[in-house]
């Protein structure tokens, strides 16, 4: 059967034709290796690098693909930099509810949300704030800007449109090998 | 193409362009009666669809606001999205799956078949499958369904294939590519089926039918049929005898409009077309427009619906060509032995990872949730199409505070799944999770109802004038000249995907209308 190819589609090339043009750093994210403790976050409008990465661990944590480098949980909350920007009441949702996590944190933990080292004691303290406007609000819009990530999809073993590709009738819509053959 | 005048009241004006109301706008259109169709969405032609979940949702879906309410799982996970329907020309037949089925002899009769239901508003249809049946052949011959007409299967794709073995060792006999409208050979104009996988994005290479680019265009060729999209009917008008004159509607440009008509038709899919009688009270109809039963809006079905994915140890690859891509119809026999009355279809499914992440455990997240996403590779799945029982109390409503952008109140779906209801997804979801795990499913997954595709029977037909809206042939029983002719007329909703039904009837109200036009009964 055809397989998905899930190598990263970003080269060195792109790579660094995307800096000569100035793209945002999370655009090639993912192919330097950038990860979630890098200085992606210096550049924010309305919220602070601090806030910015606690989104992307808490992104992480809220949907944890170990096959997904922290580029794509970067693209997926760098939005709500420019929305709180735009709407102070947004932007005190964000700063409220991470500050709630911090001091969650740092009481049970001795760290900040972003300092605490296991994927499960984080996700203990996210259960405690789940029923909050500030959790339903990033999942809720996590669901869709993870999810919705083109360069994520072969990773999960999707292909996208197909239409430009006439379509899967010659490309293995009917290539499946391995059932029981009674 | 056709323009008619707004004051020219020799028209039939249909609302809605759908499954029926774009094919009773071509058949009357054939017949030579003159026709206007308001359609609320815009018109996006095959070259325009997007091969994107949510893109394309964005183009083609129904988003303005709606609320959910009652106990359905549906109303928390998804509170303003109760329906998955479609406002554009074409109507949801843009994103259907094709998947076009008879209903069977009993499923007119369920009142009688299954007795009394405690809870249930159960009512047999004022017509039989023998009335339907020419009409069913008419439609099949029309969309150009699979395994009719000498027209072959469709070819099995991988998600079939999993479900087929699975099949076999269940024991399941009836299990086949489908009834489908999808062309598996080139027919009518239009080409095979390409595999694209994205029927539910709208058919970029037009072998699916669709009202949008058949029935339309044929019509709108005769010079008897204008299509307005952008054209969103807010009321609908009657004289002091009590008959329809016409239909109010907002324009593209926000511009309230006045379409006189002669005769007016009702296809805005079982939410909107109670919501538009509602908010057509007048003194003489105190309780909205024809419903002097008081039934108008309730009854309302969906079907019993849910999902059964599972995941296997290599690709399967679902999302590879149709969406639906084949049946088991061992289930849909009434067999109260299971437990329940009525029955239900197992047809295959697939998502793109966008949708899936969206329905497949609404507010899930952690590990347990990503663990499944992360055999999408591996996933197969199918969906459940089973028979809901009628309630009064399932019902569309104006909502008391919330209005759109044309100050009309938005409409409420209430809906209670009935115990039957519950009965029969349960054993649904234990066949299909025991037919995986036949063929060596690693872990299945029991996905709750998606927003509803299917919307039916809010304003039902039904013999005595008492127990419905409208009688045999969709004709309202308080407005003679006002006919319901999309899903909502169903007195009942059966165990199959509806849209064949929705289109045999418009045929056959379509030859009524002509007929009683002629003898000036209308
Ligand atoms: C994803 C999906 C998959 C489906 N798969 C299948 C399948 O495989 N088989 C099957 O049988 N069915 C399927 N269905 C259901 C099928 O699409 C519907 O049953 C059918 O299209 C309903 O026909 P209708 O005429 O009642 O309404 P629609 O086709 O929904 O048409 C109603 C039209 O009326 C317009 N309208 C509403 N209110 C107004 C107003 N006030 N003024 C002007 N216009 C208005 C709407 O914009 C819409 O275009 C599917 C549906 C979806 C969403
Ligand atoms: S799979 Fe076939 S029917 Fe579905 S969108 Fe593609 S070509 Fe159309």
């Amino acid at each position: 059967m055809r397989l998905v190819d899930k190598r990263s589609k970003y080269n060195r090339r792109t790579v660094l034709k995307g800096m000569a043009t100035g793209a945002p750093a999370a655009a090639f994210a993912g192919s330097m290796g950038l990860s979630i403790e890098d200085a992606w976050a210096d550049s924010g409008k309305a919220l602070s690098p601090a806030t910015m990465k606690t989104l992307a661990k808490m992104a992480r944590d809220i949907y944890p693909h170990d096959f997904l480098s922290d580029h794509f949980y970067i693209v997926a909350v760098m939005p709500w930099d420019e929305k709180a920007a735009q709407d102070d009441a947004l932007k005190g949702v964000i700063e409220a509810g991470v500050a709630q996590l911090d001091s969650l944190a740092t009481t049970r933990f001795k760290a900040p949300y972003a300092g605490v080292g296991w994927e499960e004691d984080r996700v203990e303290l996210l259960e405690e704030i789940e029923d909050s406007e500030f959790f339903q609000r990033i999942r809720g819009d996590l669901v869709v800007s993870l999810y919705n990530q083109k360069e994520a999809w072969p990773k999960f073993g999707y292909e996208g449109s197909s239409f430009e590709h006439g379509g899967y009738l010659h490309r293995g819509f009917d290539d499946i090998d391995w059932l029981p053959e009674d | 193409m056709a323009n008619f005048d707004l004051n020219d009241d020799s028209l039939v004006v249909i609302i809605g362009s759908g499954a029926g109301g774009g094919t009773l706008g071509n058949e009357l259109a054939q017949k030579g009666i003159k026709v206007v169709i308001l359609e609320a969405g815009g018109r996006y032609e095959k070259e325009d669809f997007i091969n994107d979940e949510w893109e394309s949702f964005a183009q083609l879906g129904w988003r303005d606001m709606r609320t959910g309410s009652g106990s359905w799982q549906v109303a928390t996970d998804f509170p303003n999205l109760p329906a998955w329907i479609v406002k554009a020309v074409g109507g949801s037949t843009t994103h259907w799956a094709g998947a076009s089925l008879r209903f069977k002899e009993h499923e007119f009769r369920t009142q009688e078949t299954y007795g009394n239901i405690t809870g249930a508003n159960l009512l047999d249809w004022p017509i039989t499958l023998a009335d339907l049946e020419p009409y069913y052949e008419k439609a099949e011959d029309k969309m150009g369904v699979t395994r009719t007409n000498n027209i072959p299967g469709l070819p099995p794709n991988n998600n079939f294939k999993v479900m087929a073995a699975g099949a076999k060792r269940m024991g399941y006999k009836e299990v086949h590519t489908g009834r489908m409208a999808i062309n598996s050979e080139p027919r009518d104009g239009r080409g095979s089926c390409l595999q694209l996988g994205f029927c539910f994005q709208g058919c970029k290479s037009g072998a699916k039918w669709s009202t949008l680019y058949t029935e339309i265009p044929k019509g709108e060729d005769t010079g008897n049929l204008e299509v307005r999209p952008n054209s969103m009917a807010i009321r609908i008008e009657h004289d002091d005898a009590g008959k329809a004159t016409g239909v109010v509607y907002v324009d593209g440009d926000g511009n309230t409009q006045r379409q006189k008509a002669r005769v007016v038709c009702l296809a805005g899919n079982s939410i909107e077309s109670p919501r538009l009688l509602l908010n057509s009270a007048s003194n003489m109809f105190p309780d909205g427009l024809a419903n002097s039963s008081g039934e108008v809006g309730r009854n309302y079905m969906r079907h019993v619906t849910g999902s059964v994915y599972a995941a296997f140890e290599k690709p399967v690859h679902f999302y590879r060509g149709t969406v639906m891509a084949g049946i088991i119809r061992d289930e849909s026999e009434n067999n109260p032995g299971r437990g329940f009355v009525g029955g239900y279809e197992l047809e295959t499914l697939s998502l793109g990872v966008p949708l899936m992440a969206a329905f497949m455990k609404p507010g899930g997240w952690g590990r347990t949730f990503t663990s499944a996403l992360d055999q999408y590779e591996n996933l197969a799945g199918m969906w459940i199409v089973g028979e809901d029982m009628p309630q009064q109390t399932n019902r569309i409503t104006l909502h008391s505070t919330i209005v759109d952008q044309n100050e009309m109140p938005v409409a409420d779906v209430h809906y209670d799944d009935h115990p039957n209801d519950v009965m029969m997804r349960n054993h649904a979801y234990e066949q299909g999770s025991a037919l995986y795990k036949s063929v060596g499913a690693v872990a299945t997954y029991p996905t709750p109802p998606y927003p509803s595709t299917h919307n039916l029977g809010t304003n039902r037909m039904s013999e005595k004038a008492r127990d419905g809206v409208c009688n045999k042939w969709g004709q309202t029983h308080d407005v003679s000249n006002l006919f319901i002719s999309d899903g909502s007329q169903f007195t009942t909703g059966a165990s199959c995907n509806p849209t064949l039904t929705i289109v045999a009837l418009a045929i056959r109200q379509a030859d009524h209308i002509a007929d009683a036009m002629s003898r000036k009964d209308l």
